[in-house]
């Protein structure tokens, strides 16, 4: 049997910038990549799910806080719950926190500006849906592009749920940390952006990994479905 | 009926527009030991009383003005009810 092509939706809202990079991205990885609207109430049969980055809502009043209350972030919310795979990139990072369904918040940058550049970052947790192409301690090159990437995790953030930490801090974020996974694992954000470096040809194609990591993980979940 | 919304950035979260400003006004020759910049947020809603009212400002700020991770957020009552 040829092995099954997974569906993964990307979530566009008003300002959402990467959501077509993050099609684009999953469809060279093998995946169907299936656009969602921001106003769709109920997803699409879906095998995972991308909140995309950029500027949600104009990031008026916080970062997220707005793109929290939209009907899709409603259907992800249900989704997640059910143990659904949902991976939020920059801007999609900060709903998920804002939605209460990754721990933290993330602040404007110490040093008060937008840094965009590559950043060398340490693998924490392998294994994860996210990370099974990775291994633990391994070094990845990803763009960040963000003014307001200063991870502040809570005070019992528990540490197995580090996923990446920069290994030199763009933000000022504590502890270096890039990327974490709610306790499930299922759920993860990310500053850093996987979609802009999925091919050598854009600097890094080491993005490849975590999302053919959930492309393999969705594909495994329609093979389980079979 | 009137409310306004003041959201600070809580004590022990790092505050760089705050420490930028500080610094500026350093500048500027003022001597300022710290600043720290928050944000203000005025409505206006129908409430049968100030307490009613208080009551919904301090909901909308659980749900959605502050964030209580790092904000913290103080209500207050302007407006009178009309006669």
């Amino acid at each position: 049997m040829a092995s099954p092509q997974p569906r993964i939706g990307v979530v566009t809202y008003p300002g959402s910038q990467d959501d077509r990079d993050a099609l684009w991205a999953l469809a060279a990885l093998d995946a169907e990549a299936v656009p969602v609207w921001h106003e769709e109430g109920e997803l699409p049969d879906l095998d995972a799910v991308v909140l995309p980055g950029g500027f949600s809502y104009g990031d008026y009043l916080r970062c997220g806080a707005i793109a929290r209350f939209s009907p899709a972030t409603a259907a992800v919310r249900g989704f997640a719950s059910a143990g659904g795979l949902v991976l939020g990139i920059c801007n999609g990072f900060q709903v998920l926190c804002e939605a209460g369904l990754l721990p933290g918040a993330l602040l404007r940058n110490e040093s008060l500006r937008f840094v965009c550049r590559d950043v060398p970052l340490t693998v924490e947790r392998a294994g994860l849906p996210f990370t099974s192409r990775c291994t633990a301690g391994q070094r990845l090159v990803l763009p960040v592009k963000h003014g307001d990437g200063r991870y502040l995790p809570p005070p019992d953030l528990d540490p197995a749920q580090v996923v990446l930490r920069y290994v030199d801090n763009p933000n000022g974020s504590v502890e270096n940390i890039a990327g974490v996974c709610n306790e499930a694992g299922n759920v993860m954000g990310l500053m850093p952006h996987p979609e802009h470096a999925v091919d050598p040809l854009l600097g890094s194609d080491d993005g490849a990994l975590l999302l053919a990591s959930l492309v393999d993980a969705a594909r495994d979940r329609v093979l389980a479905t079979i | 009926m009137r409310a306004t919304v003041l959201v600070r950035p809580k004590p022990g979260i790092l505050d760089p527009q705050g420490e930028a400003v500080g610094s500026a006004l350093g500048h500027l020759g003022f001597e300022v030991r710290e600043a720290r910049v928050g944000k203000v947020i005025d409505l206006e809603l129908e409430a049968a009383d100030a307490e009613e009212a208080r009551a919904e400002v301090e909901r909308m700020c659980a749900q959605l003005l502050a964030n209580p991770l790092i904000e913290s957020y103080e209500v207050e009552i302007v407006g009178e009810p009309a006669a």
